[in-house]
């Protein structure tokens, strides 16, 4: 498995490489989003999950990250986007836009890279905003 | 057009009134072209956004619950809008609070009565953000037919930030299929100013993190996270990032200047609040919409689009 900086660099690289075939971007973006999520989770001491969810591993583990820490949901659009992409790719892998929707895809994919390795490094990112907590709870006092 | 929302409460609150005050200004000339009445909450408080919700987060539903008790007590309002994004979330958040926590009701209940303001009861006010109050009160055919000035020809990516639909328990009123609001794929801005003629385009990132609260504590992480919303909106050929909040506006101004200062990365987007942007298409000047308020000098590409 790449770490998550090799992960950034290859999403930066693929960025700027406009000559791929589509169908192998495509599962190339899924396993890397795949790989991120197994980082956060094993940052959890946990066992990334084999299981799929709506037929994607990338769902299953997006909701296994989710357990106990609802600001991960901050990156559910990111995943359920990043499909949305590889499926309109392999769904019709000569359509006219089909650099453009590569594109796309690459950019939720390094989205949520930069998200994850941004909440290891912080776990507090996303907390306030999308799940309405408090950023610091050392020190808190109660009314 | 509907006389449901034509008069509401108004809840500025303070980004209003320094960082997005062009917001403020436009929010406020849209309101007074479409002849809808901003009657603005008075002696209303700050909802308690971050700072006062770190220290404690009761004591953040209870001055979120002051502002909603003054429309229900001093206004014979039914309902209060907020345009900020932080500010909406934190009233939608107490009013689900107060509903299905006891003991928010408690210290709401508590406080209010040793400050000697009447207590706020879920269910008194109805709370709605500035998008939900122009597409109900105006709505798409009412703003095709008021129509001066089309954004024609001027690419959109709308950017929703987070607080406007994350977490869903406290937005009851979306995802509720037809042409409700949705938490996964926002669309209120995408309607509004599509009906104002602006090409909008397909921006994958409409909800994904800024690092908004996180931005001076980590400001590399807000950047990066920033600059990936605006490269992406480039790619996407938007000309503007079309913004429904101040501190999503803020910073993505302020990230976009740093991702050139730090990486030497410059974008091209303009940053506008979809009030601005709505403000032109009715024929309203670039002065009285606050434009000249943002740090995104937008002025040029207006020129360009025959929109200044």
């Amino acid at each position: 498995m790449k770490t998550l900086g090799e992960i950034e660099q290859r999403l930066q690289d693929l960025r700027r490489d406009q000559r791929q075939n589509p169908l192998a971007a495509a599962d190339e973006l899924l396993g890397l989003a795949e790989q991120i999520m197994a980082h956060w989770l094993q940052s959890k001491d946990r066992v990334p999950t084999q299981e799929k969810r709506e037929g994607f591993r990338l769902l299953a583990l997006h909701r296994q990250g989710c357990i106990g820490d609802p600001s991960f949901n901050a990156c559910r659009e990111s995943c359920r986007e990043l499909l949305y992409y590889h499926n309109l790719l392999h769904g019709a892998p000569e359509h006219a836009e089909v650099n453009s929707r590569l594109s796309m895809a690459r950019a939720v994919a390094l989205h949520l890279c930069l998200f994850v390795g941004g909440k290891m490094q912080d776990p507090e990112l996303g907390d306030f905003c999308c799940s309405s907590r408090p950023l610091h709870t050392a020190g808190m006092v109660t009314a | 057009m509907s006389d449901k929302y034509k008069t509401v409460a108004y809840y500025p609150g303070c980004a209003l009134e320094g960082t997005g005050h062009g917001y403020n200004r436009s929010t406020k000339a849209v309101a007074r072209k479409l002849g809808l009445n901003l009657v603005e909450v008075p002696n209303w408080n700050c909802c308690g956004a971050m700072e006062v919700k770190n220290i404690d987060p009761e004591i953040q539903n209870y001055l979120s619950a002051r502002n909603l008790s003054i429309v229900a007590e001093k206004m014979s309002i039914d309902t209060v809008m907020a345009p900020c994004n932080g500010c909406y979330h934190n009233l939608k958040k107490v009013e689900h609070d107060i509903a299905e926590k006891p003991k928010t009701q408690e210290v709401v209940d508590r406080l209010s009565q040793k400050a000697g303001h009447a207590s706020y009861q879920a269910g008194e006010v109805e709370t709605i953000h500035a998008l939900d109050w122009l597409k109900e009160a105006i709505g798409e055919d009412g703003i095709r037919e008021r129509v001066k000035n089309s954004l024609k020809g001027l690419k959109i990516a709308n950017y929703y930030g987070c607080m406007y639909t994350r977490p869903r328990n406290i937005f009851p009123e979306k995802d509720q299929g037809g042409d409700s609001e949705s938490t996964y794929q926002p669309h209120y801005m995408d309607d509004l100013l599509r009906a104002a003629g602006a090409e909008i385009v397909d921006y994958p990132l409409k909800t994904a993190c800024c690092g908004g609260a996180h931005t001076l504590a980590d400001s590399d992480t807000s950047t990066k996270l920033v600059l990936n919303l605006l490269q992406t909106a480039e790619a996407c050929g938007a000309d503007v990032i079309a913004t429904e909040c101040p501190t999503c506006h803020s910073g993505l101004e302020m990230h976009q200047v740093r991702a050139e200062t730090e990486f030497g990365i410059k974008t091209s987007p303009k940053m506008l609040y979809f009030t601005q942007l709505l403000g032109l298409a009715l024929g309203l000047s670039r002065r009285k919409l606050g434009i000249h308020e943002n740090v995104s000098d937008a002025k040029e590409l207006l020129k360009q689009k025959g929109l200044a």
